[in-house]
Order: C-alpha cells, then structure tokens, then sequence
C-alpha cells in the first residue's frame, strides 16, 4: 500500500468514526499537537472529533536527505476525540486492520509512554504502540494542556505515516517509500530535505532568527491584549519553529534554552486561557448545539 | 459455617509494565486487611495481574462475619443511681449510646470501683451484604501515576474497561465509572475472546483457555524455560538481566519468545552500546557465545502464540537495524570530536542552574583531586594521572552517543579516551570515577579512579549543600546519600586514613570560593558533618555495632574512615571481655572531667604535688610517643585500657578541681592532653557500661 491509499484509508476510517476531516494547519509546526485544531481545541468542554495529516518539521533531525531515518520533515496522522471514547483502541486496531495490518501475524503491544510538551504547557498519559518492536503510533490522554486541566479529557492518536510505511512497503530507507504509483518520497521531499538541512545547519542567520524571535513574540502580545486568539497562536507557532531552528543550528546555549522555551509556554498558556474565556462568552455553542440535539 | 470463594478482576487498558507488581500487591493486601477488619473468615489470598488486569481470589470465605461479644464501660455506681435508687441520666445517657436499654446494665468492680456495664452482642452480616464495599476499595487503590479519561472524575491507572466481581458464582453488585461487575472478563486482545467466568476457582483455568496467563510466576517461568530452549538449540548464553525479565514478564499475557538477528559489521561498535540500544530501548535480550563474546542475535518475547513468528522476528530485526545504525552514526560522528574542543564545549553546559556549568564543576573537582591526590602522598605518575583524569572526567558528555544513551557516561568517556591517545589509567579513571553508579556496585580499582570519584561526589554534595539542597527524608533526587556512601565505602576499600573532616572543609571552600553559598560557610559545613556522620552511622548499623558503641565511634569526629569501621569492630568485641566496663569507666572519667578545662595549656611538672600525677604523666608521655609514631586500632586500644590502673590511681589521691588556681589548671592541661589522645580511638564516655 503506497502512502497516498494508507492516508486515504485513515481518513476513511476515521471520518466513519465522526471525525472531521481537516487539512494540514498552513503554518510550520514541530508536531500534529500544535495545530489548533488539537491544541485550542483540546482545551475546554466542547466535543470535538476530527483527523488531519500533519507535515511536521524537525529542524534537528535534518540529515541532507542521506539518512535512512530521519527527516527533516515527516509526516503525522492526527487524530483527536474528546470526549475520548470508552472502544478507543479496538477503534485504533480496526485502523491498523484497514490497513492490512493483522494483529494475530504481528506483536502489537501498547508500552507505557507519558508525553510531556514543557513549551506547550501540555502533559498526558498513554502508550506508544509497538508493531513487532517499532514504534507506530503515540496513543495519549491529554491530561494537561496550555497549563489548563484537560476536561473532558481528548484522547490523541498520532501516527507517524513514514514509519508506518516503512513497515507496510518493507524498505529500509525512508526516501525509497512511494507516495503513490511512480513517486517515491524522495521525488518529493529530497531536494527540500537537502536544502533545509543546508539552510538549518549552515546558511540561516540566528542573528536574523533572533529578531524574528522577539517581533514574533511581541506580536503575539498584542493580538493577546486585542483578544484575537487565533493570529496570537499563529505567531506563537512562529515563535516554536524560530526556536527550533536556532536550536538546530547550536545557536542557544543551555542556559538561554529554558529562557525560551519559558517564553514559548508563558504564551501557549495565555492563549490557552484566552481561547477558553473566549469559548465562554460564546456559550460554548458546540456542546451547546450538542446537548439540544440530545433533548429533541 | 459454609464457605464461597471471591473473586475480583479489575479489566484495564494497558497498565505500565514497571507498576504492575506493587498495585497487585496492595490490592492482595488491603482485600486481606478488609476481610480481617471485617471478622470475615478466609482461607488464602492468591493474586494475579497482567497488563491488562489486577485479579485476586480468595479461597473459603465464611457466608457471615463473626459475632462480637463485648463489654462495655459506664459511668460508676454512685453516679448511675440517683440517691433514689432510680437510674440516672448519666446512667440512661450510656446504655442509649450503646443501643440497649437500662435494664441490660450490670456492675463490675475495677480497682475498687463499681461500674455500670452492658454486654454487648453483635450479631455478624452476611458476607454478600457487605461485599459491594469493595468498590471503595477499588477505588482507593493508589498508584504512582494517575490519569483521568472521557468525562470521568476518577483518577486511576489507566481506564477500568470491565469488573469481575463474584461471591461463588454470585456477581456482587456494584459499578465504577459507569462499567457495573459482573461474571464477564476478556481473553488475550487479539487471540482469546470475551469469556463468563463459572466459578472463582476456574479463573486460572478458564482464562488460560482464552490465553492469558494470569500468575506473574508463571509467565516469568515460561519466558525463562522459552528462552532455555533458544540457548539450547543454538548452542548459545543468554544472560538474563533480572530486571529486564520482571519488566518483560508484564508486558505480555502470554509470552512466547523467539530471536533474530543483526549484521555482524555493528559489533564493530562498542558492545556496551549495543547492550543498552537492545535493552533499554528495544527490551531485548543479548546473545552471547559460549566464551561470552556478543552475537550478532538477540532474543525478544512476543505477546501472543507461535503463529507467523518468522514475520515478527523480520520486523523487530528491521527495527534493530534502524537503531543500531543510529549508533554507528554516533559512534561515527564522535570520532571527529576532540577532547579539547569537547572541553570547550562543556563551558556551555549547565549543570544545575544555580551551581554553574559542568566546565566550572570540573575546574573545581580537579583542584580538589589534586589536594587530596597531595594528601595521599602518591606517586608523581599518579598524580599526573589523577589531574589529567579530573580535568577531562566529563567530556564524553557532549558526544553524540552519551547525548542517546546518557547512561553510557563514563563508559564512551573511557573507549574514546583511549581511542584519543590517553593513558590507559586515564581512561580506566574517566570511567571509575562514576562509581559506585547503585547501591550494588563496587568502588574504584584504581587509585586514579578512586579520587576522582571521591572528588566529583564531594563537589557535587557541598555544592547541592551550599545551594540548600539538602536531602530530607524520601526527598533526595541528586541522590546525594547515595554518593555519600559511595565516598566512605571507597575510603574504606582503598583503606585510606583521610579525614573526612579534612575532605569536607577543602571541597566547601573551593565550592565558596565560585559564590554560590547560600549561607554562610560553618552553616553548611555543620549540615555536611552531620549528614555524612548519619551515613557512617547507617554504615556501622549494618556491621551489626552496638547503638552506643556507634555513638562513641562518630562521637571523636569523623577522621579517618577505616579507622573508625576498625575501632568499631574492637569496641564490639572487646565490650565482652572481662574489665571492659572498668577500663571504659576510668577512661570516661578523663573525658568527662577535661569537659571542664575552657584553655589547655602545656603540662607544668614541677606543679605535680604526689607521684601519682607524676606516674601518668610519665605513661601519658610514652602513650603520646607511640600515638605519634602511628599506632591505631587493638595497639591503641591495649594502651589506653592499660593506663587504667595508674587513672584509677591518680583520682584516688587527685583532687583535679583543686582550689589553687595554678593546680588546678595545671591537672585539667593533664586530663585535656590525655582526653585527646582517647578521642583518638573514641567518645569512650558515651559507651553505655551499666
């Protein structure tokens, strides 16, 4: 199965399971986690379903291209239900058995894995699912995210679509994967991989990072105070990659790196609160709607 | 009485592997404590878990509590009958309170007085009434992560998905987070299904025919005799790694185990490294040859049966072979790291934010290893060695392959060290001077080892002291008693009369000398005195020393660490022996009498007014001789229990605290010369001879 019908095979069975389906969030991101639709949507008591594949970008695990591994870019399927579900994993093995996938010819186990993201404020429970020892899917109760109690509780499902492929299409190297009938993953993503690599480690200015840093920082106060949550986040998304980046390239010492990742989760936090009091005004209208729709 | 058996099973959704042992226990033992307060007879409480479930059963439980007799005490006589004869309120109070009526009341007599009493009788509940409690005792079990799911208010585990609960083949009523007990329970996730339990007592059985093992015994044994098996047809050693094996045992119902391989070109990396990616990361176990060198093979346990084993082997190969890949890489990369420029690195890691960096750190300990290295009197080529090792302990830190593996420190600090053109006894050190990394492993071999590694702890220890990290009962997460420990075993191995004292105060003052005291100097060295004399007390504790005799070890200061472990063992010994009590007697009368000298002066002869003063002088003079030429332990001893005679004397003509000012002074110089010299040994006056 190429990675194009294994995509469309997750959303298929995920939007048969009431999932919205979405499409990638346009602004760069290191994880499926920090797109709103999971981060501000996670927080507060609305329900909220949906599954969207999400390309995210590791500036550290750039490796021009020539490792087998590891990308500077890879790709997740996310999925989030909150209210999570009392079946969630026979609803996660179905999927692997969609996708060929029989768990009575393999070793599927679910080995305890906590998930932490300091920068984000968000902490939650779970497992990483093991396919005959490699690692496919993290599997998480969001019991904390933007630093704000997580009720009701999301459950998090993120598989990590290259891996899963690597596995599907037995090949050793990432870039030998096909997307689709005639396309590998190298046809695609080789040249940016190079070329990330170069400009992370090698031709980006940290001095001009820096900056961006800070204006992106400030910016993101200011849609703060005029309460606009949505392009608040966008530049604290910024703000992560910059960081990222600058991470990448050794330009933040240890010292300065707990400075930054504080001033990226004193923000996640803000918003987090801000996004919930804004959903208050509103009345929620989600559960709202959902809880009339129960009555008639 | 008739009897049933109990079951209960609590379904769950993947708990973690390292949890698993402790919750099961706690259920078993507050399910027994439960039936025990509730006067409920039983048999046996027997346990069993998987990942998946915590279950117990317990064997002949009696349909009824027991009933309870007993009395109860009023008020006295006096006070329960009105001078009417009448029964008082305080009488009527009394027997209301105890749900009886003034007629069941009766008098006793207890020391002389009459009191009013009742018999109480109450009568037992049956069982099955009582056995829907059980829910609070399900949710009260505590674990050491909890979580909340869906909408539920409980924190747990990991989700409860379903509950047995069956008294004989009675389900008892009750439900959690909406899933209500019943009879049901599941098989193995993808090979068993869903099942009804008959009978508490076919639990093992029923479920062994849905595969899952429920008896952790019984699954380790089979992992075990599995894993026999693969040596045997293969001609191979697989070491079990106790721990990886308890781990391994919950993380499957039903273990089958199999092996796979890697290509051989990866032992060309280091066999440590191979280890930790196959165990730590993979849960694998290593294979060795028959004259213990690693094979390319490696032995995992499934979580289900014999079916399509060959594809499960493939894909935990491909999995291995991506990891170890890895490692090359790293271990590739790292050659291109310098030693210097590691070095240079390290200026730009912190090692605790208020302590400064691991560069500073590593100034400061290789100073002090150098001090102490002075102190020892070893050879220059030591010495050499010892600075060199100090000065560049820590810069595997910043290679790639400690940054994966980070217990690898030391070890990659070693194999790149030499790869690098160090000294053999410089790269031996770089390793040893993280020992001991637990509470089982051995000290340092070597001498260059050993004082670094008494260096590095100590530096550590003052500066978490200094900052006020000071560990206080379960709160210690430097683990500084640990290191503690490691220091004084180390001195007592290398068998090296160092003053702890001396150690303390030299590494407290390089720590001071880089700011970062919080208090000032003498506060902290207290605390540091105090904390390693616990540790030393814990030490002699475990030799089997006498609480007193410990006291009067640690009560002379903490010099010379060997010494001390040896005087202990004498005290011990000797404590039996016929005139102990005496010896120690007239020796404490010294110390307790020189308590009273504020300034010592020199001892002036020509002031002795008879001859026992001028007896003890002249042994005092001999014992002092010999005391500075060395003697310690059993000499020391003998000598000083041999001047009891001449003490004994001296207090019977002596009087110490004379009223002349001149003598009396003169007499305490004497007592506080000879006090010093008994310290030497111990706080004999703590020895307790009654």
């Amino acid at each position: 199965m190429n990675i194009q019908n294994m995509i469309l095979t997750l959303q298929k069975h995920w939007s048969e399971q009431g999932c919205i389906l979405m499409q990638a969030y346009d602004v760069e991101k290191g994880a499926g986690t920090m797109s709103p639709y999971t981060f501000l949507r996670a927080i507060g008591p609305e329900p909220w379903n949906v599954a969207y594949v999400e390309p995210s970008r590791r500036p550290a695990d750039g490796r021009y291209g020539e490792n087998p591994n590891r990308l500077y870019q890879h790709h997740q399927f996310q999925v989030i239900m909150k209210p999570s579900p009392d079946n969630i994993q026979e609803l996660y093995l179905d999927s692997l058995r969609a996708l060929g996938i029989d768990p009575l010819e393999h070793d599927i186990r679910f080995v305890e894995d906590n998930w932490e993201n300091p920068s984000l404020g968000c902490a939650g429970l779970g497992w990483e699912v093991w396919l005959d020892g490699m690692e496919i899917t993290q599997f998480t109760y969001f019991q904390q995210v933007g630093g704000l109690e997580c009720k009701p509780v999301s459950v998090e499902i993120t598989y990590g679509i290259e891996r899963l492929a690597s596995y599907i299409q037995d090949k050793e190297n990432v870039f030998e994967l096909e997307w689709t009938d005639g396309f590998t993953v190298r046809d695609i993503f080789g040249q940016p991989e190079f070329e990330h690599s170069k400009y992370t480690f090698e031709t980006s200015d940290p001095e001009m990072l820096f900056n961006l840093f800070n204006i992106y920082e400030k910016e993101a106060h200011r849609q703060m105070e005029e309460g606009l949550v949505h392009p608040a986040y966008d530049y604290v998304l910024k703000c992560s990659h910059v960081f990222n980046i600058l991470d990448a390239r050794g330009a933040i010492s240890v010292t300065e790196r707990t400075g930054y990742i504080g001033r990226c989760r004193n923000l996640a936090r803000k918003v987090a609160k801000t996004f919930y009091e804004e959903r208050e005004k509103l009345g929620f209208p989600i559960l709202a709607r959902k809880e009339q729709n129960e009555h008639e | 009485m008739s009897k049933r058996n109990l079951l209960i099973e609590i379904g769950l959704e993947e708990m973690p592997a390292r949890f698993i042992d402790d919750s099961i226990n706690q259920l078993a033992s507050k399910l027994e404590s439960w039936l025990s307060n509730q006067k409920i007879a039983f048999n046996e409480v027997q346990s069993f878990a998987t990942p998946r479930r915590l279950a117990v059963l317990v064997t002949d439980v009696a349909e009824r509590q027991e009933d309870i007799h007993e009395e109860a005490k009023g008020p006295a006589k006096k006070i329960a009958l009105g001078q009417d004869g009448a029964w008082s309120k305080a009488a009527q109070g009394f027997t209301r309170g105890q749900g009886m009526t003034v007629d069941d009341i009766y008098f006793k007599e207890i020391n002389g007085v009459e009191y009013a009493h009742v018999k109480k009788f109450i009568e037992g509940q049956e069982t099955a009434v009582l056995l829907p409690e059980l829910k609070g005792l399900i949710t009260g079990l505590t674990f050491p992560k909890n979580m909340r799911w869906a909408n539920e208010e409980l924190r747990y585990i990991r989700p409860i998905k379903w509950i047995v609960a069956m008294f004989g083949k009675e389900v008892i009523p009750f439900s959690i987070t909406g899933v209500a007990a019943s009879n049901h329970s599941k098989g193995h996730r993808f090979l068993g299904s869903e099942l009804e339990i008959s009978s508490p007592e076919n639990y093992q059985d029923e479920l062994l025919d849905q595969f899952v093992i429920v008896d952790t015994e019984k699954r380790k044994q089979a992992i075990l005799s599995q894993i026999e098996n693969i040596e045997d047809d293969n001609g191979w050693v697989i070491p079990v790694d106790e721990d990886l094996l308890d781990e391994v045992k919950n993380l499957v119902e039903y273990p089958t185990a199999l092996y796979g391989k890697f290509e051989e070109e990866f032992l060309e990396i280091p066999e440590e490294v191979l280890i930790t990616s196959m165990k730590e990361h993979q849960r694998y176990f290593p294979v060795k040859s028959k004259d213990g060198h690693l094979l390319p093979y490696f032995v995992t346990v499934r979580n289900g049966d014999h079916q399509n084993l060959e594809k499960v082997a493939r894909g935990n190969e491909k999995v291995l072979r991506a990891r170890l890949a890895d490692a090359a890489f790293f271990y590739k990369e790292d050659q291109k790291l310098s030693i210097d420029h590691a070095l240079a690195k390290l200026k730009n890691v912190v090692y605790h934010e208020e302590i400064g960096t691991v560069a500073e750190k590593t100034i400061r300990v290789q100073r002090l290893a150098n001090l102490i290295s002075e102190r020892l009197g070893l050879n220059a080529e030591t010495a050499t060695a010892i600075n060199r090792t100090a000065e560049i302990s820590k810069f595997d830190l910043v290679s790639q392959m400690v940054y994966e593996f980070p217990e690898l420190q030391g070890i990659m600090g070693e194999k790149y060290a030499l790869q690098k053109g160090e000294s053999s006894i410089v790269a031996k050190a770089i390793n040893e001077h993280y020992m001991p990394r637990n509470a089982e492993d051995s000290t340092p071999e070597s001498d260059t080892g050993a004082v670094v590694s008494i260096a590095e702890k100590l530096d550590t220890i003052c500066s978490f002291f200094a900052i006020g990290v000071v560990p206080s009962g379960s709160q210690d997460p430097y683990a500084l008693r640990r290191q503690a420990t490691g220091i004084v075993q180390t001195l007592i191995n290398k068998q090296w009369s160092l003053s702890l004292e001396l150690l303390i105060g030299l590494s407290l003052d390089l720590v001071d000398e880089s700011g970062i005291l919080k208090r000032t100097n003498k506060e902290v060295y207290e605390d540091l005195a105090h904390f390693f004399g616990l540790r030393i007390k814990h030490l002699l504790q475990e030799h089997g020393i006498r609480y007193d005799l410990i006291d009067a070890i640690i009560g002379s200061g903490l010099r010379n660490i060997p010494g001390l472990l040896e005087n202990a063992h004498i005290l011990q010994v000797k404590k039996e022996e016929l005139g102990f009590k005496e010896s120690i007697e007239a020796l404490s009368r010294v110390l307790n009498i020189a308590k009273k000298a504020e300034v010592r002066g020199d001892i002036n002869p020509e002031l002795f007014e008879n001859d026992q003063e001028q007896q003890l002088y002249q042994e005092f003079l001999e014992a002092a001789k010999q005391a500075e030429e060395g003697i310690s332990g059993s000499a020391l001893y003998e000598l000083l229990t041999s001047l009891r005679p001449t003490i004994t004397e001296y207090f019977d003509h002596t009087m110490v605290m004379a009223e002349n000012q001149d003598l009396r002074q003169n007499r305490l110089n004497q007592m506080s010369a000879l006090a010093t010299l008994i310290l030497k040994f111990a706080k004999v006056n703590d020895i307790n001879v009654k």
